[in-house]
């Protein structure tokens, strides 16, 4: 890379060309301030946030978009640069209901942060401000346009990188607005609840739809045997939502936090993870032999089910019909737990912690109802939990570490890993390729489908049969692959598909980022993957079969995998879906 | 069936005491004689200019120009040129260089006098929907010689010799922006022409493109040449139908002749033109969001670089330029640039069109020769200020420009001089204000307007230009306040510096061009809560006069019932139930109410 | 309604198949936005649902561009365009009363349109016309001076028109 010399505040600099000025001045150490740009998003240069001044150049320059050239002299810091900054944010201030200490991203918000580091102390400009109507339609996502500061962010992303296209800008001027096609309710629109928006957004333009306040009586009321499971990915992120580092566990102390808020039973969904390679595995197995369409596309990713049904439905058939971890452990409580503790199903209260916004959509879908019931009665997610902790009073940092409840907290390493994008392929090798060949898989790491890459793939040989995997996370990268198997429908055997990047560990519902932190940077999801792992490999029992309580599960209730009783309980079919609003395939993102 | 060929009499004073009159009628006769009445029109024309050779006739097409006609010339002119197409020498005034050619035409008259027409050139001169009639005024010839003669970097360089610059407003070189886009090593280009001419009041390009079409398409195919494209699009507004008609008209005449499609004259040039059509948004005129609704998107700006010569539509280099400047071309490439060059000032080379408008005697399209001065335009080719009012304000470029006033009325047309002194040369409005106009009440129309057009993407101009239309809206309704001039000036410079694009960064000129120059009418306003144009009306008051002869009128309309009084006796108005509506002034037919 | 409007959606429909044979034809989403309004007078959901599926543009950005240009109309406008002055000098002279009578006589909220399509109404601002208060444009022309009964009036004269 070629360098050239720059001066910023009038120091001079030799960095490399083809860059920004942002990008240069951030390796410098110069966070300029921004808004509407991310890393992960195509450069929208709106907010203006980020201006600079040049010398030679009339106006300020976005740093975000302009590209730096050799003897440029910049400017970021100066009176006059300061004062547009601050007006900037002030005029974005100023269209915003401003009811911060009533907002549910009191303090963790990207505007307030703003507000602050340019020095808002007085006002200017106050005038008319917007008045939308909340959309409280849909049952993960609760859209304020009041609040949205119209960085374009959720826009970009639910379009450039989950390839959903159910959010766009609609009107113009002082009357854009971010909002569905028609702006019709975000229930019917195409929206698949990954609640990427969410993550994305730097206000409460969008968050999840909050069930604290439901939850709260159905926990007082002694009547009820209340039972949590928690997900993977949730212990490998809350902690920072308490200020902890990305990628400290704190699996142990949520299960104590749990039990302090109520829970009479906290079990683990990666239990019933280590269920679902059971039953998946052995599908997989099925199918390889003649019995059902190949490849096998897994189906554990609430967002990504809607995905499928609205813009894929010619790969329904591909679909795995094992339900989800969650629905999975939802169904076992109503029926095999319920049973054990001699309680009717309906007098359990089933309360799923995910780090997922979908989660909430998949848990009122009817196609996974138990007996007439919803495994599943309510999903809270990361974020919602550790604001009930914090708002209990419990100490969640310092806190002794509990184990999960018999007998459905006991899983293997394999279930550990479903959180991350490759998990849950990796784990179901590990399983089938015993099942298959009888023989133990050694080398049970299987590094090709580790790690961030769009689209992974790898193969396993079993028993002299290649079979040949991929690995997708992020609705778009889910595309993006089933065009691949479109055009060549013997290419895959068995593919894993995740709807957030990342996988769970960058579920919709997870803990927003801190002050010195993106959204979605790759290096916290890395960092929260890194922590599955690690539970992986501390682990003896790293493969699903071997787990003890698995094993029991099926001697005392299920009988063996794919049985009758599993078919009636924990596997399901899916139909497609005419959603209103059609996805592009190739469309050129702007 | 259309007509094929047309004789345009003078009727100037002229030309009628010399009995161009007698010659029409001569003509007519002449004409159903040879029963011909059906292929040749006769157009009455006012003054060519040309009196000393007095009477004119000009047969076309061809345009030949013959000079003291007699009625016993008409026989000779009829069976000779119309019927055996053979022009009559001894009659016709020799035709010669373009510029002079035009300058004869419009003579000394002076509306056209200070004017010099080169992109309006054909405009009322040809049949526009004729392909014919474009081709006798050396139609084509352009482009038939950069295929032939030139080299497409030799274009190029002809184009950046001559100096034009850009005329949508910004002024850039567009030699240079040609050269940019020809060294992009693509093998697909684009050109296209801005056709997306949104200013209130402006309507310069529509006049070129529903006058003499194929120069525009002619322009384009020479530059389709020039930078390598092989297509190129014409982004023009919806709200154009007869434009759009014509255009529509002259690429399927311009294909069918073999001026576009492929293998142009023989050449291995292939080009072709399509239009596309705007829906009503005046920041489509802003190059990059031309490109996006080009694509199909909505019409919003991005940051550049990368400039469109590098990456433009569908990401491929594309070469932008407006109508005018289009139209300007073939005259550039015929006549030379050095010819081009030596019209204008310094830095501002050729003509300009304007649309000259407002409290002015002679309002139209003119275009004037760079360097004239603001008030050459405005008395001379005006005709001055009507009713005796006093001349206060000349706003040039629409919404992006300002206002300004007196003092600078001796300022040259040019990119730079204009820009001096905080106005813009903009695309061509020109609105002239005299003393009934109010100065804070313009620069609220003007910003009214580009608030509701800005595209909502950047902060600055979505929400500071709402807040300044705010601002300006409680000045001119009495509820000012201190300070408020500093906020226009704050939020002004903030959203010309800040904003995205150049709809946003131009935006506050209007107010602050105004602050600088008219100062002194916004503190009345928010100090004296007064508007001495008497336009603001919640600052006016009502009074009845003497004058009243107490008929009732005011009274009976007074939707408030504001006004008291008994018939034959003076009227009275109750200042605290009126409205300030207005209504009682208007019916008034005594001058007996006066604004306060 | 589409179903019922079988003759323009296949009008819209071969427009659109032309433009698929050409490349890049998902750029020319305005062309066909200008020929489904021409064609039906205003975009329909159900409409722009149509050229998503065909074109294979997600409705989300029709919407956008749909909304963004003032050409486009979103909702049915009917025959005449009703607009009620709502000015200071027609309010202090029962405008609402007019109002009201309006929406009860074509049974429709303001900026709604008549199944029938012949009637939209619309408020306004201020129409300079004080001295007639309360007043109301219908298309061009200016009514002053209204009543309930006079409105009702006119109504009833417009509509009689139409047969």
């Amino acid at each position: 890379m070629k360098k050239i010399k720059i001066t910023i505040n009038d120091k001079p600099y030799e960095v490399d060309d083809g860059q920004t000025i942002m990008q240069a001045a951030d390796k410098l150490g110069f966070r300029i301030p921004r808004l509407c740009y991310h890393p992960k998003l195509s450069i929208e240069g709106a907010c203006r946030v980020c201006i600079v001044q040049v010398e030679g150049m009339r106006n300020y320059v976005a740093s975000c978009a302009y590209p730096v050239s050799g003897g440029m002299k910049i400017q970021t810091n100066t009176e006059e640069i300061r004062q547009a900054r601050r007006d900037i944010v002030e005029l974005i201030l100023d269209n915003h209901p401003e009811d911060c200490h009533t907002c549910e991203r009191d303090g963790v918000c990207e505007l307030q942060r703003l507000a602050h580091l340019t020095g808002m102390r007085h006002r200017h400009f106050e005038g008319e401000k917007k008045h939308y109507d909340k959309d409280l339609s849909s049952s993960s996502v609760v859209r304020d346009p009041n609040k949205c500061v119209l960085c374009g962010r959720c826009v970009r992303l639910c379009s450039e990188v989950q390839n959903v296209f159910a959010l766009g800008h609609a009107h113009r001027g002082f009357r854009t607005v971010v909002v569905p096609a028609y702006n019709m309710p975000f229930k019917d629109s195409v929206c698949t609840a990954c609640g990427q928006c969410i993550n994305v957004c730097p206000t409460a333009a969008f968050v999840e739809k909050n069930f604290t306040q439901e939850l709260y009586p159905k926990m007082g009321d002694t009547s009820l045997i209340k039972i949590a499971q928690v997900a993977p990915s949730v212990r490998a992120a809350i902690g920072e939502a308490f200020g902890l580092e990305p990628g400290r566990t704190m699996e142990l102390q949520t299960v104590a936090a749990l039990r302090r808020l109520g829970f009479d039973y906290v079990f683990d969904t990666q239990f019933s993870a280590d269920l679902t390679i059971m039953e998946e595995a052995s599908e997989f197995l099925e199918r390889l032999q003649g019995k059902g369409k190949l490849p096998m596309i897994t189906s554990c990713s609430s967002a990504w089910m809607k995905c499928v049904e609205q813009f894929h439905p010619d790969f329904l058939e591909n679909i795995s019909t094992c339900k989800s971890p969650m629905s999975m452990m939802g169904a076992i409580i109503r029926t095999y737990f319920a049973e054990k503790i001699k309680k009717r199903p309906e007098d359990i209260v089933s309360v799923a912690v995910m780090c997922c916004t979908a989660k909430k959509y998949e848990a009122a879908r009817p196609e996974l109802m138990v007996n007439g019931l919803p495994g599943v009665d309510m999903v809270i997610t990361t974020r919602e939990i550790a604001w009930m902790i914090k708002s209990a009073g419990i100490d969640f940092v310092n806190i002794k570490g509990e184990n999960f409840d018999e007998p459905l907290g006991l899983s293997s390493g394999a279930g550990a890993i479903f959180g991350t994008t490759g998990g849950v392929m990796e784990a179901a090798l590990r399983t089938a390729y015993e099942l298959y060949t009888g023989e133990t898989l050694m080398d049970i790491e299987i590094q090709d489908i580790r790690g961030l890459k769009g689209v992974k793939v790898g193969k396993v040989v079993m028993d002299g049969k290649e079979i040949r995997v991929a690995v997708a996370h992020g609705l778009g990268n889910a595309s993006k692959l089933l065009d691949e198997v479109r055009r060549d429908p013997n290419k895959y055997h068995f593919i894993e598909i995740m709807g957030c990047p990342g996988g769970c560990v960058g579920g919709g519902g997870q803990p927003y980022a801190g002050s010195n932190s993106i959204p979605l940077d790759e290096e916290c999801l890395k960092k929260r993957a890194e922590a599955l792992y690690g539970l992986d490999r501390s682990k003896t029992i790293r493969r699903s079969h071997q787990n003890p309580d698995i094993q029991r599960i099926y001697k005392e209730f299920l009988g063996r995998p794919l049985s009758a009783t599993a078919h009636r309980i924990l596997h399901t079919h899916y139909q497609a879906k005419k959603p209103c609003g059609i996805i592009p395939r190739e469309l050129q993102v702007r | 069936m259309s007509r094929k060929y047309s004789i345009t009499i003078c009727d100037g004073p002229t030309c009628l005491h010399k009995k161009s009159k007698e010659l029409e009628s001569a003509i007519e006769q002449c004409l159903k004689e040879h029963a011909l009445t059906d292929k040749v029109r006769i157009n009455l024309s006012g003054c060519l200019g040309m009196c000393g050779k007095g009477p004119i006739l000009i047969v076309k097409p061809g345009y030949t120009i013959y000079g003291s006609v007699t009625l016993g010339d008409v026989a000779e002119i009829i069976e000779k040129h119309i019927i055996k197409k053979k022009p009559v020498a001894r009659l016709a005034i020799e035709e010669d260089h373009l510029y002079n050619r035009f300058f004869r035409i419009f003579g000394d008259v002076n509306f056209f006098g200070k004017q010099l027409r080169i992109v309006l050139r054909n405009c009322g001169i040809i049949d526009p929907e004729s392909i014919d009639d474009y081709l006798s005024v050396r139609g084509y010839e352009a482009l038939a010689y950069v295929l032939t003669q030139m080299k497409p970097l030799d274009v190029v360089e002809e184009v950046k010799k001559s100096g034009l610059r850009g005329r949508g407003g910004a002024g850039f070189p567009t030699g240079i922006k040609w050269q940019l886009t020809a060294r992009e090593k693509n093998s697909e280009k684009f050109v296209i022409c801005n056709a997306d001419e949104g200013d209130p009041g402006a309507f310069m390009d529509r006049s070129t493109i529903e006058g003499d079409p194929h120069s525009v398409i002619e322009g384009m195919c020479v530059g389709g040449y020039a930078v390598g494209a092989q297509k190129g699009f014409i982004y023009i507004r919806a709200e154009y139908p007869l434009a759009i008609k014509r255009l529509e008209k002259a690429i399927a005449d311009a294909k069918a002749e073999g001026f576009l499609g492929d293998k142009i004259m023989g050449s291995d040039f292939s080009f072709d033109i399509e239009i596309r059509l705007g829906a009503g948004a005046f920041v489509c005129g802003e190059e990059t969001a031309l490109i996006h609704s080009i694509e199909g998107h909505r019409g919003m700006p991005r940051p550049r670089p990368p400039y469109p010569s590098v990456q433009g539509v569908f990401n491929k280099p594309t070469l932008i330029n407006n109508v005018e400047t289009w139209a300007n071309i073939p005259v550039i490439i015929l006549d030379g640039a050095e010819w081009f060059k030596s019209i204008g000032t310094e830095k501002s080379k050729g003509t300009k069109v304007f649309a000259l408008a407002g409290k002015i005697k002679n309002t139209g399209l003119i275009e004037v020769p760079m360097g004239i001065t603001l008030r050459s335009i405005i008395y001379d080719i005006g005709g001055g200020i009507p009713n005796n009012k006093k001349f206060k304000a000349l706003q040039t470029g629409g919404p992006s420009g300002g206002c300004l006033s007196e003092e600078y009325l001796d300022t040259k047309i040019d990119y730079e001089s204009l820009a001096k002194v905080g106005s813009i040369m903009g695309s061509g409005g020109m609105i002239v204000l005299d003393e009934d106009t109010c100065m804070v009440n313009i620069a609220k129309f003007f910003l009214e307007f580009t608030e509701n057009e800005s595209c909502g993407k950047c902060a600055p101009c979505r929400e500071g230009t709402k807040r300044m239309l705010e601002i300006l809206t409680r000045i001119t309704e009495g509820k000012g306040e201190e300070g408020d001039i500093n906020k226009l000036q704050r939020l002004g410079k903030l959203i010309q510096k800040a904003s995205l694009c150049g709809l946003g960064q131009s935006a506050p000129n209007p107010v602050l061009s105004t602050l600088k120059n008219f100062r002194s009418e916004y503190e009345e306003h928010i100090k004296e809560k007064k508007c001495r144009a008497k336009v603001c009306s919640t600052l006016l008051g009502y009074e009845i006069s003497e004058k009243c002869i107490g008929c009732t009128a005011c009274k009976k309309v007074c939707p408030t019932g504001a006004i008291a009084g008994i018939q034959k006796s003076l009227h009275v108005i109750d200042q605290s139930k009126c409205i300030r509506c207005g209504a009682c002034f208007e019916a008034c037919k005594f001058n007996a109410i006066k604004r306060i | 309604m589409i179903q019922t409007d079988d003759v323009k959606l296949t009008e819209l429909k071969n427009f659109m198949a032309e433009i698929k044979k050409r490349e890049r034809s998902e750029s020319q989403l305005i062309a066909i936005l200008h020929k489904a309004q021409e064609l039906y007078g205003y975009l329909g959901n159900d409409v722009m649902d149509e050229i998503a599926a065909t074109m294979n543009i997600p409705t989300a950005h029709i919407w956008g561009v749909a909304t963004f240009y003032h050409y486009f109309n979103l909702k049915p406008k009917g025959k005449h365009v009703i607009s009620v002055c709502l000015g200071t000098a027609c309010y202090v002279k029962g405008a609402a009363q007019i109002l009201e009578t309006i929406k009860k006589e074509l049974k429709i909220a303001i900026g709604e349109t008549t199944q029938d399509r012949f009637f939209t109404l619309e408020e306004t601002r201020c129409l300079g016309t004080c001295g007639l208060a309360p007043v109301m444009m219908i298309d061009d022309k200016v009514y002053g001076n209204l009543t309930s009964k006079k409105v009702v009036e006119i109504l009833h004269s417009l509509a009689h028109e139409h047969e």
